[in-house]
């Protein structure tokens, strides 16, 4: 069996779910390997097929940008001549996999949904054009590089032998450029991540700037929160939770729009959520084109009652 | 006296019907065009860092004939020069081949920044401008949010998902950033003509150095085996809210079991 390298993405040490459906998706093409920058739980690595787990530790990854993480996947990529690199298709991912691609000269896919092996060849499913359009394509040359949307796959667990092997790699002077010269967590909302939530409730510019109704539904059923262009540029909601082309594409089981319109902007992020519902006071906002069940009303008297509601039957 | 040269692209107006061509590539000519929105801010950026100093922002595209609009709208914002690299040897080049081919026309130029901006709005993979930095040996900063140049240093703000960074780079650089930078200014009507008196060069592979057979198709590194209309989604149920709407959506959910 060929040899896959999965980039994982451990704050904390705490393997996230995106990384666990790499793995899982890894073993439809090879045996994973789990490359992992600093420390991960390789204990859940293992349960989730991790054969080797290789660890790589150097100030520089944590002090700089993507470049020396870049140079030392690209030494790894030399050295291993893998069937394929995976990472999570997010801000740094992505530039971890161009960088990567670029050096070892192999094709790159970003924002894959769908990664398929049949014998040799490995095909990548891609949703463009504000999610109208579906691309399956190939990579034709090098280890495919290809950066994988949350989302795409359940973590499945299988056990792998999970050895461990630490990897020294040598990075260059010119790598380490562009400091980060101070770093701030953000504070958790303490609800899930937006980009792999399986439900999703969001709000516009119906909610008129107050998100409460909002929160109190997502919270109900265990929901992230997004929000539309419109109320981001209002200064209601912080960029972070925009749902749309200049924001996060969500692809979650159940997306609930509260007060948006619908927009292209904003269909590009959400269009190809399994299940769409929309409450809008307006009953030709085009977002009624993409639901499988709305309402049309008032956001303020519609959620508190469907809170109310998911709350009784939750018990 | 700060050099900056934004990188911009002419891509189909996403309010369009967009569609791909025989060839499997983005229709760029039977769909009408424009800069991509992101890029605007891009062009803002650059105009604004030159306000605050002293330098000049030439605006640098790569695309077929009717990407000259591109190139002219930034020009109306109020870029002092363009330029065109066109050849129909780039039809249907990768990530790749477009970023070799801004390198070369890149370093062409008299530099001290590169600003892109955070992706296209057709194929976004939003990696541009990471490749044109590794091609020319210079770090990164994408998705900047807050851009402040001092003398040689340059202060970024960037704002993730999970942090807020400070990153602070001296020396050429490249940069990206986000609509979160700030609007974009409309072009004046005394911008539009002092446009019409601004140089845009056209240049061709030739005038880069670049092997023709290195791009375009061919040349690509991937390649889509088929594309495919989303199905358009089957009409769903519409209730009017009477006092019950919040029931009734929980009802719904009840039967598709997500409660």
């Amino acid at each position: 069996m060929t040899e896959v390298l999965v980039l994982i993405d451990a704050p904390d040490g705490k393997v996230t779910k995106p990384s666990l459906e790499l793995l899982t998706i890894a073993r439809r093409i090879g045996e994973p390997s789990a490359v992992v920058f600093g420390s991960a739980d390789n204990g859940v690595l293992a349960e989730y097929g991790a054969e080797k787990i290789y660890t790589l530790d150097d100030a520089a990854f944590t002090d700089f940008l993507v470049g020396p993480k870049a140079e030392a996947l690209a030494q790894l990529v030399a050295d291993k001549s893998p069937a394929a690199v995976l990472v999570g298709s997010s801000t740094e991912g992505k530039e971890i996999a161009a960088r990567v691609a670029l050096k070892s000269e192999s094709g790159l896919i970003t924002d894959a949904v769908d990664v398929q092996a049949d014998g040799g060849t490995i095909t990548t499913t891609q949703s463009v054009f504000a999610g109208n359009f579906t691309v399956a394509a190939t990579v034709t040359q090098g280890s495919p590089v290809i950066a994988v949307k949350p989302n795409s796959a359940a973590p499945e667990a299988a056990a792998g032998a999970g050895t461990v092997e630490a990897v020294s790699v040598d990075i260059s002077d010119a790598a380490k450029t562009a400091k980060i010269t101070s770093s701030k967590e953000k504070a958790a909302s303490g609800r899930p991540e937006l980009t792999e939530a399986a439900i999703v409730v969001s709000g516009g510019r119906g909610t008129g700037g107050d998100f409460t109704e909002v929160e109190a539904f997502a919270d109900s059923l265990g929901a992230a929160v997004g929000a539309s262009r419109a109320a981001v540029d209002s200064g209601w909601y912080p960029h972070t939770f925009q749902v749309g082309q200049t924001g996060k594409t969500v692809s979650p089981q159940l997306y609930v729009a509260n007060g948006i319109s619908g927009a292209i902007q904003h269909r590009a992020g959400m269009q190809t959520s399994k299940t769409i519902i929309a409450v809008n006071k307006d009953d030709e906002a085009p977002i009624f084109e993409l639901v499988d069940f709305g309402v049309v009303g008032d956001l303020k008297a519609v959620l508190p009652q469907a809170t109310e509601e998911v709350k009784k039957r939750k018990g | 006296m700060t050099k900056i040269v934004v990188a911009v692209k002419y891509v189909p107006d996403a309010t369009a019907d967009r569609t791909f061509s025989a060839d499997n590539t983005v229709d760029r000519v039977g769909v009408d065009g424009l800069l991509s929105e992101l890029d605007e801010y891009a062009v803002e950026q650059a105009l604004q860092i030159i306000e605050a100093g002293e330098g000049e922002v030439t605006v640098l595209t790569v695309g077929p004939e009717q990407a000259a609009d591109a190139v002219r709208k930034a020009l109306q914002m109020g870029a002092h020069a363009g330029v065109h690299v066109q050849d129909d040897a780039i039809h249907g080049s990768d990530a790749f081949a477009t970023s070799l081919v801004l390198a070369k026309a890149i370093e062409k130029l008299d530099y001290d920044l590169v600003v892109f901006g955070m992706a296209s709005t057709d194929a976004g993979m939003g990696v541009v401008p990471t490749l044109v930095a590794e091609r020319l040996g210079l770090p990164a900063v994408t998705f900047a949010s807050e851009i402040t140049v001092e003398g040689d240093t340059v202060t970024i703000r960037r704002d993730g998902d999970v942090a807020t960074q400070d990153i602070e780079a001296s020396g050429k650089l490249v940069l990206s950033v986000t609509d979160q930078t700030g609007e974009a200014r409309y072009p004046s009507f005394k911008g539009i003509m002092a446009a019409k008196k601004k140089d845009v060069q056209q240049w061709t592979l030739a005038d880069l150095d670049v092997d023709a057979g290195s791009v375009g198709l061919d040349a690509a590194w991937t390649k889509v085996e088929s594309f495919e209309p989303r199905p358009p989604r089957t009409a769903g149920e519409i209730v009017t809210d009477e006092g019950d709407g919040g029931a009734k959506l929980v009802e719904f959910l009840a039967s598709k079991k997500f409660v």
